[in-house]
């Protein structure tokens, strides 16, 4: 169910020289040429005519990368509710600080978006900052509280593209299931962020031999895996899409592999962090280095990096969750989980780019074309006609992150002082230079 | 010869070196507690901060008599609720309290890496007095002297610790200090108590007490905290006590002259029978007396003036 991209302040754009990487349709020099808020055109030369004097924005994308916008399945834009973190501005800011041009957001505000009218909020907010598109996403039980469905058919209505308890996972199989048979009237898939509550039980960071030094209550490879099986066989019970937010152990992908050779519905998406630092980061009580689920081992990590190279693992999302200086500064135990993540994704993506794990056109894949498709959304794809949602970046340039530089509101992430390489230069949304490198 | 370093916070970031530095320390400084004035003027004119967030009544007034003794001045502070009900960090507590010109805080919490929080945040020392599962060094430092003094020395001596590993900080520490000074040690407990990859500090794990206790020269039993029962871990309290008492019977196993320890407060009947805590292997006393001795060594070394 493709949706039609609203269209914004209509601009000439014409990106010169640039590398152009259309994942599966177009790699190679050219020009891109932007009018009326899309792609009107790509090649080596241009062959229409060109616009002139300031009804023009010329762009010299001359050993950059013109990619289609970065779509976001998973992010916390934290209003209504936690403005202190985040707000919806201060979120789609941020966003296209990294390239991002269209970002999903969990339900887990206070009010939970269980209903049109928060759907409809959230959608008014994300106009009027009119930035990145933001698709919200429904919760699949009232409150989150995982025993009533949330009005599921209103929330479609409304605005929501898919359905998940993120942050508060719905642990009853039954309702689980029903939400699954619920949704398939809908053609929206069911997102599960994958947690046994129980054995979680109140852990910190990942169960293992870190956790066992530094006296902190763990949370085993279990409490996700148990419910990625749940999820799978649910999968294959109702026939409805099911995908599995940010997987973080080796069994896991290596159960969604299983799951996909025998043809069940499901997709997977990783977060840069899980494939880029391990629960060592946690030495030193870093409560920016506290997320759920947890950073895990090295195994873990080259199970992942696997993972995305064979196709188990769909997309890379950033599960940006912001939280207030003052949160992050309690004590370990106390603290939210949880990290910037918008700002930083493309830096750690195209670590994996250097290693090899994945060639650039399938890292831009994970980041764009592949979420933009599970999803149904009308993003993803730089096609000619299609709604011009660009980002331009220097796949080489060498930065220091820092996280007072941050659009977000928000200031934790275990990544600060990393020296990394590929920065956002230029970002467009519907035909519109919202972001621009300085 | 001095600690150099501002703060004691784990046994694991101690030398073997600074391990023995401290316990000669105490051995020097047991001699004032015998005397009839119980009191040197080492740290007269510094102000030690006891900052407790969990109820402690005998680490407390271990910490308040060492300070006392070295004639330091001591301040106690409680607070009744953690800072997240109240809504001020620790960090921002103990920055009050360093206002105060405090020389040394003695933190405990129930938060596992408190001390290191607290630690990187003031210029005072900080002393680690137990922070959640994670380390309570200076009973293991007072057990290491327990040891030395009733057997002479450490290295080869083989250690049984049994309970619940899991949730112990007591155990962490005496694991890290015991290995570090060349100590073979056992772990005893129900596999539920016993934390993940335990066998990687250098422990060999045992199920069965029996087992274990063949050939001990000491043994170290932990408390049964009562509230564990509610999560799975045991059966019951019967069962636990049927499998894991240290009662006279199973303390014939270890070698003759095998002691028993225990960080206290004890619950007779439960992890030890009473005939065995009131034994003359039991130095459960000697424990206390000792960790008086070991703290005021550690504020001496910690102030600087040594």
């Amino acid at each position: 169910m493709k949706r039609t991209k609203e269209t914004m302040t209509p601009e000439s754009i014409v990106i010169r020289g640039g590398t152009v990487i259309d994942p599966g349709r177009f790699n190679g020099l050219a020009d891109v040429l932007v009018q009326n808020g899309r792609v009107v055109e790509i090649g080596m030369p241009l062959l229409a005519s060109l616009p002139e004097g300031p009804a023009l924005r010329t762009i010299d994308a001359t050993g950059l990368i013109v990619s289609p916008g970065f779509v976001d399945l998973h992010c916390h834009l934290r209003e209504p509710g936690f403005e202190y973190k985040e707000t919806i501005q201060s979120g789609a800011a941020s966003a296209i600080a990294g390239g991002f041009t269209s970002i999903c957001c969990m339900p887990n505000t206070q009010p939970v978006n269980d209903n049109e009218s928060i759907t409809d909020f959230i959608l008014t907010k994300a106009k009027e900052a009119g930035t990145a598109r933001v698709f919200p996403i429904g919760a699949i039980t009232k409150k989150s509280e995982g025993e009533e469905l949330a009005d599921i058919g209103e929330l479609i209505g409304a605005g929501c593209i898919a359905i998940s308890d993120d942050g508060r996972p719905v642990m009853n199989s039954l309702v689980m299931r029903r939400a699954m048979e619920y949704a398939k009237a809908f053609g929206v898939p069911v997102v599960d962020h994958c947690e046994d509550l129980h054995l979680s039980c109140g852990g910190s960071m990942n169960e293992g031999i870190v956790s066992t030094q530094l006296g902190i209550p763990g949370i085993p490879h279990a409490s996700e895996e148990v419910m990625v099986a749940r999820n799978l066989s649910l999968a294959h019970l109702t026939g409805v899409h099911v995908h599995l937010a940010h997987l973080s152990t080796a069994r896991s992908v290596e159960l969604v592999r299983l799951a996909k050779k025998q043809g069940l519905p499901v997709s997977a998406e990783v977060c840069p962090h899980h494939f880029s630092v391990t629960e060592e980061a946690v030495r030193g009580y870093n409560s920016n280095a506290k997320m759920n689920p947890p950073l895990r081992t090295d195994p873990d990590v080259q199970a992942l990096k696997d993972g995305l190279r064979d196709g188990t693992i769909d997309v890379i999302a950033t599960d940006h969750a912001p939280h207030a200086i003052q949160e992050k500064q309690l004590e370990f135990d106390a603290a939210p989980f949880g990290i910037v993540g918008f700002e930083t994704a493309l830096p750690l993506t195209l670590r994996l780019v250097e290693e090899g794990v994945l060639s650039l056109e399938q890292a831009l894949d994970k980041l764009a074309k592949s979420p933009a498709n599970l999803f149904h959304l009308p993003a993803g794809s730089l096609d000619v006609g299609e709604a011009a949602d660009v980002v331009i970046f220097d796949p080489k340039e060498e930065w220091v992150i820092d996280p007072d530089r941050f659009r977000s509101k928000s200031r934790n992430t275990p990544f600060g002082g990393w020296k990394v390489k590929g920065r956002v230069k230029q970002t467009i949304v519907g035909g519109r230079l919202v972001y621009e490198d300085r | 010869m001095g600690l150099n370093r501002k703060d004691l916070l784990t046994i694991a970031a101690l030398s073997a070196d600074e391990i023995h530095l401290i316990l000669t320390t105490a051995e020097s400084l047991k001699e004032v507690g015998g005397r009839d004035i119980k009191k040197v003027p080492a740290l007269r004119g510094k102000t030690v901060v006891n900052l407790f967030f969990e109820p402690s009544t005998r680490t407390r007034t271990s910490f308040e008599l060492a300070a006392k003794r070295l004639s330091a001045d001591v301040i106690n502070f409680s607070p009744s609720t953690s800072s997240i009900v109240k809504g001020e960090t620790l960090i921002d507590t103990a920055r009050n309290i360093e206002s105060m010109q405090a020389d040394i805080i003695v933190l405990r919490h129930s938060s596992p890496g408190a001390a290191d929080n607290l630690a990187g945040a003031v210029r005072s020392s900080v002393i680690n007095a137990g922070d959640g599962w994670h380390e309570h060094p200076t009973q293991a430092l007072l057990d290491l002297f327990t040891l030395k003094e009733k057997k002479g020395y450490i290295e080869g001596l083989t250690v049984v610790i049994v309970g619940d590993i899991a949730h112990s900080r007591v155990a962490r520490s005496n694991i890290l200090a015991l290995t570090k000074l060349g100590a073979h040690v056992r772990v005893v407990a129900p596999p539920t108590m016993l934390p993940l990859l335990i066998e990687k500090l250098g422990v060999t794990v045992y199920y069965r007490f029996e087992e274990a206790l063949i050939g001990a020269d000491a043994i170290i039993m932990l408390r049964l905290q009562r509230e564990r029962l509610g999560q799975a871990l045991l059966p019951s309290i019967r069962e636990y006590a049927n499998l894991y008492c240290l009662t006279p019977e199973r303390l014939q196993l270890a070698k003759p002259e095998a002691i028993v320890m225990h960080p206290g407060p004890m619950n007779r009947g439960v992890e030890i029978s009473p005939s065995v805590a009131d034994s003359a292997a039991a130095v459960i006393l000697d424990q206390v007396s000792n960790g008086v001795s070991v703290r005021m060594a550690l504020m001496y070394l910690l102030s600087g003036s040594a």
